[in-house]
Protein backbone atom coordinates (compact mmCIF):
# COMPACT_ATOMS: atom_id res chain seq x y z
CA UNK A 1 0.00 0.00 0.00
CA UNK A 2 2.63 2.54 1.12
CA UNK A 3 4.41 1.75 -2.32
CA UNK A 4 1.79 2.47 -4.16
CA UNK A 5 0.98 5.86 -2.52
CA UNK A 6 5.09 6.77 -3.10
CA UNK A 7 4.46 6.16 -7.14
CA UNK A 8 1.62 8.28 -7.07
CA UNK A 9 3.46 10.89 -5.40
CA UNK A 10 6.26 10.26 -7.52
CA UNK A 11 3.78 10.50 -10.73
CA UNK A 12 2.02 13.97 -9.78
CA UNK A 13 5.91 15.14 -9.77
CA UNK A 14 6.90 14.45 -12.09
CA UNK A 15 3.54 15.55 -14.11
CA UNK A 16 4.98 19.00 -12.77
CA UNK A 17 4.51 21.52 -16.24
CA UNK A 18 5.50 18.01 -18.24
CA UNK A 19 4.16 17.41 -21.36
CA UNK A 20 5.55 13.42 -21.93
CA UNK A 21 5.08 11.96 -18.76
CA UNK A 22 2.92 8.57 -18.64
CA UNK A 23 2.92 5.87 -16.01
CA UNK A 24 2.95 2.64 -16.68
CA UNK A 25 2.60 -0.45 -14.71
CA UNK A 26 4.36 -2.39 -17.24
CA UNK A 27 8.16 -3.45 -16.12
CA UNK A 28 10.27 -3.72 -18.58
CA UNK A 29 14.11 -4.80 -19.26
CA UNK A 30 16.73 -1.71 -20.03
CA UNK A 31 16.68 -2.81 -23.82
CA UNK A 32 13.23 -2.10 -24.30
CA UNK A 33 14.38 1.35 -24.55
CA UNK A 34 15.99 0.57 -27.31
CA UNK A 35 12.47 1.15 -29.79
CA UNK A 36 12.75 4.91 -28.65
CA UNK A 37 16.70 5.08 -29.97
CA UNK A 38 15.20 3.90 -33.33
CA UNK A 39 12.35 6.14 -33.43
CA UNK A 40 14.98 9.32 -32.19
CA UNK A 41 17.42 8.68 -35.05
CA UNK A 42 14.35 8.40 -37.61
CA UNK A 43 13.28 11.83 -36.15
CA UNK A 44 16.60 13.36 -36.14
CA UNK A 45 17.30 12.14 -39.99
CA UNK A 46 13.64 13.91 -40.80
CA UNK A 47 14.96 16.71 -38.83
CA UNK A 48 18.13 17.30 -41.18
CA UNK A 49 16.83 16.64 -44.27
CA UNK A 50 14.00 18.74 -43.89
CA UNK A 51 16.35 21.59 -42.54
CA UNK A 52 13.82 22.05 -39.23
CA UNK A 53 17.05 22.09 -37.69
CA UNK A 54 18.35 25.00 -39.59
CA UNK A 55 18.99 28.51 -38.05
CA UNK A 56 17.91 30.43 -41.24
CA UNK A 57 14.72 28.31 -41.68
CA UNK A 58 13.46 29.82 -38.35
CA UNK A 59 14.63 33.44 -39.39
CA UNK A 60 12.49 32.88 -42.80
CA UNK A 61 9.45 31.28 -40.26
CA UNK A 62 9.57 34.82 -38.23
CA UNK A 63 9.81 36.91 -41.12
CA UNK A 64 6.87 35.42 -42.87
CA UNK A 65 9.68 34.87 -45.40
CA UNK A 66 8.93 31.03 -46.54
CA UNK A 67 5.59 28.77 -45.86
CA UNK A 68 8.39 25.02 -45.01
CA UNK A 69 8.18 25.38 -41.17
CA UNK A 70 4.64 26.40 -41.01
CA UNK A 71 4.07 23.54 -43.45
CA UNK A 72 5.75 21.08 -41.51
CA UNK A 73 4.70 22.06 -37.96
CA UNK A 74 0.95 22.41 -39.73
CA UNK A 75 0.51 18.82 -41.39
CA UNK A 76 2.63 17.37 -38.69
CA UNK A 77 -0.39 18.59 -36.15
CA UNK A 78 -2.84 17.29 -38.86
CA UNK A 79 -1.24 13.80 -39.03
CA UNK A 80 -1.18 13.71 -35.25
CA UNK A 81 -4.78 14.78 -34.98
CA UNK A 82 -5.79 12.07 -36.87
CA UNK A 83 -3.89 9.59 -35.31
CA UNK A 84 -4.89 10.54 -31.52
CA UNK A 85 -8.30 10.55 -33.02
CA UNK A 86 -8.31 6.75 -34.46
CA UNK A 87 -6.50 5.73 -31.29
CA UNK A 88 -8.91 7.00 -29.57
CA UNK A 89 -12.10 5.86 -31.73
CA UNK A 90 -10.60 2.61 -32.31
CA UNK A 91 -9.28 1.88 -28.55
CA UNK A 92 -6.09 1.02 -30.15
CA UNK A 93 -3.54 -0.32 -27.44
CA UNK A 94 0.19 -0.73 -27.00
CA UNK A 95 2.03 -3.69 -28.18
CA UNK A 96 1.74 -4.97 -24.81
CA UNK A 97 -1.73 -4.31 -24.64
CA UNK A 98 -1.89 -1.72 -22.67
CA UNK A 99 -4.94 0.77 -23.18
CA UNK A 100 -3.40 4.32 -24.32
CA UNK A 101 -3.28 7.32 -22.24
CA UNK A 102 -2.82 10.90 -22.95
CA UNK A 103 -3.07 13.02 -19.84
CA UNK A 104 -5.12 15.91 -20.35
CA UNK A 105 -3.13 19.61 -19.64
CA UNK A 106 -4.47 22.54 -17.40
CA UNK A 107 -3.88 25.69 -18.03
CA UNK A 108 -1.55 28.02 -16.25
CA UNK A 109 0.09 31.72 -16.63
CA UNK A 110 3.05 29.81 -17.42
CA UNK A 111 1.74 28.66 -20.55
CA UNK A 112 2.26 32.50 -21.52
CA UNK A 113 4.99 33.77 -19.72
CA UNK A 114 7.05 30.53 -20.22
CA UNK A 115 5.87 30.83 -23.91
CA UNK A 116 7.25 33.82 -24.96
CA UNK A 117 10.39 33.29 -22.59
CA UNK A 118 10.96 30.39 -24.86
CA UNK A 119 10.06 32.50 -28.32
CA UNK A 120 12.71 34.42 -27.66
CA UNK A 121 15.24 31.81 -27.23
CA UNK A 122 13.88 30.08 -30.41
CA UNK A 123 14.21 33.39 -32.63
CA UNK A 124 17.63 33.72 -31.17
CA UNK A 125 19.23 30.42 -31.20
CA UNK A 126 17.24 29.10 -34.36
CA UNK A 127 16.40 25.63 -32.43
CA UNK A 128 13.88 24.43 -29.77
CA UNK A 129 15.47 21.53 -27.49
CA UNK A 130 15.01 18.64 -30.38
CA UNK A 131 17.06 20.35 -32.94
CA UNK A 132 19.86 21.50 -30.59
CA UNK A 133 20.83 17.76 -29.59
CA UNK A 134 20.47 16.50 -34.20
CA UNK A 135 22.76 20.57 -34.63
CA UNK A 136 25.52 18.67 -32.43
CA UNK A 137 25.10 15.39 -34.25
CA UNK A 138 26.04 17.56 -37.49
CA UNK A 139 29.08 18.66 -36.00
CA UNK A 140 28.33 22.15 -34.91
CA UNK A 141 29.90 20.71 -31.50
CA UNK A 142 29.66 25.03 -30.27
CA UNK A 143 25.63 24.00 -29.94
CA UNK A 144 26.72 21.99 -27.02
CA UNK A 145 27.15 24.78 -24.70
CA UNK A 146 23.67 26.17 -25.61
CA UNK A 147 22.17 23.02 -24.60
CA UNK A 148 24.39 22.77 -21.38
CA UNK A 149 23.01 27.01 -21.08
CA UNK A 150 19.29 25.62 -21.95
CA UNK A 151 19.76 22.69 -19.26
CA UNK A 152 20.94 25.43 -16.66
CA UNK A 153 17.85 26.96 -17.53
CA UNK A 154 15.64 24.49 -16.75
CA UNK A 155 17.48 23.66 -13.40
CA UNK A 156 16.65 27.61 -12.29
CA UNK A 157 13.48 27.50 -13.45
CA UNK A 158 12.92 23.94 -11.13
CA UNK A 159 14.71 26.55 -8.38
CA UNK A 160 12.70 29.19 -9.09
CA UNK A 161 9.63 27.60 -9.52
CA UNK A 162 7.68 28.35 -6.27
CA UNK A 163 8.26 32.03 -6.51
CA UNK A 164 7.37 32.55 -10.05
CA UNK A 165 3.92 33.19 -11.40
CA UNK A 166 1.74 29.81 -12.24
CA UNK B 1 16.78 6.92 -54.61
CA UNK B 2 19.30 7.91 -52.59
CA UNK B 3 20.37 10.77 -54.88
CA UNK B 4 16.59 11.34 -54.06
CA UNK B 5 16.88 11.11 -50.26
CA UNK B 6 19.59 13.46 -50.61
CA UNK B 7 17.70 16.51 -52.10
CA UNK B 8 16.01 18.72 -48.83
CA UNK B 9 12.62 16.81 -48.23
CA UNK B 10 9.85 19.31 -48.76
CA UNK B 11 7.51 20.00 -46.35
CA UNK B 12 4.73 17.48 -47.17
CA UNK B 13 7.25 14.94 -46.64
CA UNK B 14 8.51 15.73 -43.63
CA UNK B 15 5.62 17.22 -41.76
CA UNK B 16 3.24 14.19 -41.91
CA UNK B 17 6.69 11.78 -40.48
CA UNK B 18 7.23 14.14 -37.66
CA UNK B 19 3.31 13.72 -37.23
CA UNK B 20 3.41 10.17 -37.22
CA UNK B 21 5.65 10.23 -33.85
CA UNK B 22 2.47 10.79 -32.18
CA UNK B 23 1.57 7.22 -32.76
CA UNK B 24 4.35 5.49 -33.00
CA UNK B 25 5.58 6.69 -29.61
CA UNK B 26 2.16 5.72 -28.66
CA UNK B 27 2.20 2.74 -29.62
CA UNK B 28 5.22 1.38 -28.71
CA UNK B 29 5.22 2.09 -24.92
CA UNK B 30 2.71 4.44 -23.96
CA UNK B 31 4.96 7.79 -24.38
CA UNK B 32 3.16 11.38 -24.98
CA UNK B 33 5.83 12.70 -27.56
CA UNK B 34 7.92 15.82 -25.78
CA UNK B 35 11.50 16.64 -26.31
CA UNK B 36 11.86 19.53 -23.15
CA UNK B 37 11.23 17.35 -20.69
CA UNK B 38 14.74 15.42 -21.24
CA UNK B 39 16.77 18.26 -20.40
CA UNK B 40 14.70 18.53 -16.71
CA UNK B 41 15.33 14.26 -16.56
CA UNK B 42 19.08 15.71 -16.85
CA UNK B 43 19.17 18.47 -14.24
CA UNK B 44 17.22 15.37 -11.73
CA UNK B 45 19.81 12.70 -12.86
CA UNK B 46 23.00 15.03 -12.48
CA UNK B 47 21.91 17.91 -10.13
CA UNK B 48 18.72 17.29 -8.18
CA UNK B 49 20.49 19.81 -5.52
CA UNK B 50 16.90 18.66 -3.60
CA UNK B 51 14.84 21.33 -5.00
CA UNK B 52 11.73 19.14 -5.28
CA UNK B 53 10.91 19.94 -8.80
CA UNK B 54 13.92 17.29 -9.66
CA UNK B 55 13.17 14.57 -6.61
CA UNK B 56 11.59 12.28 -8.81
CA UNK B 57 12.54 9.19 -10.22
CA UNK B 58 14.30 9.99 -13.48
CA UNK B 59 14.98 6.39 -14.43
CA UNK B 60 10.84 5.78 -15.23
CA UNK B 61 11.37 8.53 -17.95
CA UNK B 62 14.42 7.59 -19.38
CA UNK B 63 12.87 6.56 -22.54
CA UNK B 64 12.76 10.20 -23.35
CA UNK B 65 17.15 10.33 -22.83
CA UNK B 66 17.07 7.67 -25.18
CA UNK B 67 15.04 9.23 -27.95
CA UNK B 68 17.36 12.64 -27.85
CA UNK B 69 20.07 10.78 -28.07
CA UNK B 70 18.42 8.93 -30.97
CA UNK B 71 17.93 12.88 -32.29
CA UNK B 72 21.78 13.40 -31.69
CA UNK B 73 22.56 9.82 -33.50
CA UNK B 74 20.25 10.72 -36.29
CA UNK B 75 21.17 14.26 -37.41
CA UNK B 76 24.90 12.92 -37.55
CA UNK B 77 23.81 9.96 -39.82
CA UNK B 78 21.86 12.59 -41.83
CA UNK B 79 24.92 14.81 -42.49
CA UNK B 80 27.30 12.07 -42.80
CA UNK B 81 25.54 9.71 -45.03
CA UNK B 82 22.49 11.24 -46.65
CA UNK B 83 24.04 15.19 -46.88
CA UNK B 84 23.12 17.43 -49.51
CA UNK B 85 26.38 19.03 -51.07
CA UNK B 86 24.44 22.46 -51.89
CA UNK B 87 24.04 25.08 -49.54
CA UNK B 88 21.34 26.32 -47.51
CA UNK B 89 18.88 27.60 -49.90
CA UNK B 90 17.49 30.90 -48.24
CA UNK B 91 14.96 33.55 -49.19
CA UNK B 92 17.06 35.79 -50.68
CA UNK B 93 15.43 38.71 -49.02
CA UNK B 94 16.79 37.20 -45.84
CA UNK B 95 20.14 36.54 -47.31
CA UNK B 96 20.56 40.08 -48.23
CA UNK B 97 19.60 41.11 -44.86
CA UNK B 98 21.96 38.95 -43.05
CA UNK B 99 24.79 39.95 -45.24
CA UNK B 100 24.60 43.20 -43.69
CA UNK B 101 25.11 41.49 -40.31
CA UNK B 102 28.39 39.69 -42.34
CA UNK B 103 26.76 36.34 -42.33
CA UNK B 104 27.26 35.18 -45.99
CA UNK B 105 28.02 30.90 -45.28
CA UNK B 106 25.11 29.39 -46.14
CA UNK B 107 27.33 26.17 -46.49
CA UNK B 108 25.51 24.57 -43.02
CA UNK B 109 22.29 24.63 -41.03
CA UNK B 110 24.09 26.52 -38.51
CA UNK B 111 25.41 30.04 -39.43
CA UNK B 112 28.74 29.32 -38.91
CA UNK B 113 29.74 33.02 -39.57
CA UNK B 114 28.32 34.12 -36.11
CA UNK B 115 27.95 30.49 -34.46
CA UNK B 116 30.85 29.50 -33.39
CA UNK B 117 34.08 28.27 -30.79
CA UNK B 118 36.01 31.38 -31.08
CA UNK B 119 32.83 34.14 -31.21
CA UNK B 120 31.27 32.45 -28.19
CA UNK B 121 33.37 34.72 -26.11
CA UNK B 122 32.56 37.05 -27.80
CA UNK B 123 29.03 39.73 -26.64
CA UNK B 124 27.63 38.59 -29.63
CA UNK B 125 28.18 34.81 -29.43
CA UNK B 126 27.61 35.14 -25.66
CA UNK B 127 23.83 36.27 -26.43
CA UNK B 128 23.34 33.83 -29.49
CA UNK B 129 24.23 30.74 -27.70
CA UNK B 130 24.38 31.38 -24.13
CA UNK B 131 21.72 33.38 -23.39
CA UNK B 132 19.34 31.96 -26.21
CA UNK B 133 20.10 28.34 -24.72
CA UNK B 134 19.35 29.71 -20.98
CA UNK B 135 15.83 31.35 -22.77
CA UNK B 136 15.00 27.79 -24.47
CA UNK B 137 15.70 26.01 -21.17
CA UNK B 138 14.22 28.10 -18.83
CA UNK B 139 10.98 28.80 -21.46
CA UNK B 140 9.97 25.47 -22.16
CA UNK B 141 10.09 24.50 -18.68
CA UNK B 142 7.99 27.32 -17.52
CA UNK B 143 5.24 26.65 -20.24
CA UNK B 144 5.19 22.95 -19.33
CA UNK B 145 6.28 21.84 -23.19
CA UNK B 146 8.27 22.68 -26.44
CA UNK B 147 7.30 22.73 -29.75
CA UNK B 148 7.08 18.73 -29.68
CA UNK B 149 4.88 18.99 -26.46
CA UNK B 150 2.72 21.53 -27.16
CA UNK B 151 2.62 22.32 -30.61
CA UNK B 152 2.60 18.32 -31.83
CA UNK B 153 1.59 16.57 -28.98
CA UNK B 154 -0.65 18.85 -27.64
CA UNK B 155 -2.72 20.37 -30.29
CA UNK B 156 -2.96 16.67 -31.34
CA UNK B 157 -5.29 16.16 -28.44
CA UNK B 158 -6.72 19.44 -29.02
CA UNK B 159 -5.72 20.59 -25.69
CA UNK B 160 -6.83 24.43 -25.00
CA UNK B 161 -3.22 25.14 -23.01
CA UNK B 162 -0.71 24.23 -25.70
CA UNK B 163 -2.79 26.28 -28.28
CA UNK B 164 -2.23 29.35 -25.76
CA UNK B 165 1.31 28.18 -25.26
CA UNK B 166 1.64 27.72 -29.13
CA UNK B 167 0.36 31.45 -29.55
CA UNK B 168 2.95 32.25 -27.20
CA UNK B 169 6.32 30.70 -28.88
CA UNK B 170 4.98 32.59 -32.03
CA UNK B 171 4.69 35.62 -30.61
CA UNK B 172 7.55 35.65 -28.74
CA UNK B 173 9.62 34.39 -31.73
CA UNK B 174 8.23 37.45 -34.17
CA UNK B 175 9.11 39.94 -31.38
CA UNK B 176 12.70 38.47 -30.78
CA UNK B 177 13.30 38.08 -34.59
CA UNK B 178 12.19 41.34 -35.92
CA UNK B 179 12.83 43.61 -33.10
CA UNK B 180 15.96 42.48 -30.84
CA UNK B 181 17.54 39.82 -33.02
CA UNK B 182 18.98 42.65 -35.53
CA UNK B 183 20.51 44.42 -32.60
CA UNK B 184 22.08 41.18 -31.62
CA UNK B 185 23.46 40.40 -35.28
CA UNK B 186 24.72 44.11 -35.54
CA UNK B 187 26.77 44.13 -32.47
Amino acid sequence: MQQNTDLEKDLQLRELDAMCVNESRLEHKWYHNLKYLIVGILFGIVFVKAEVISWFRIQEMFRLQSFHMYGIIGSAVVVGIISVWLIKKFNIKTIYGEPIKIAPKTFNKGQIIGGLIFGFGWAITGACPGPLFAQIGTGATVIAVTLLSAIAGTWVYGYLREKLPH
Amino acid sequence: MIEFIKQPWPWYIAGPLIGLTVPALLIIGNKSFGISSSLRHICASCMPANIPFFKYNWKKEVWNLFFVFGIFLGGAIAINLLSNPNPVEVNPKLAQELAGYGITNFNNLVPEDIINWQSLFTLKGFLLMVVGGFLVGFGTRYAGGCTSGHAIMGLSNLQLPSLIATISFMIGGFLMANLVLPFILSL
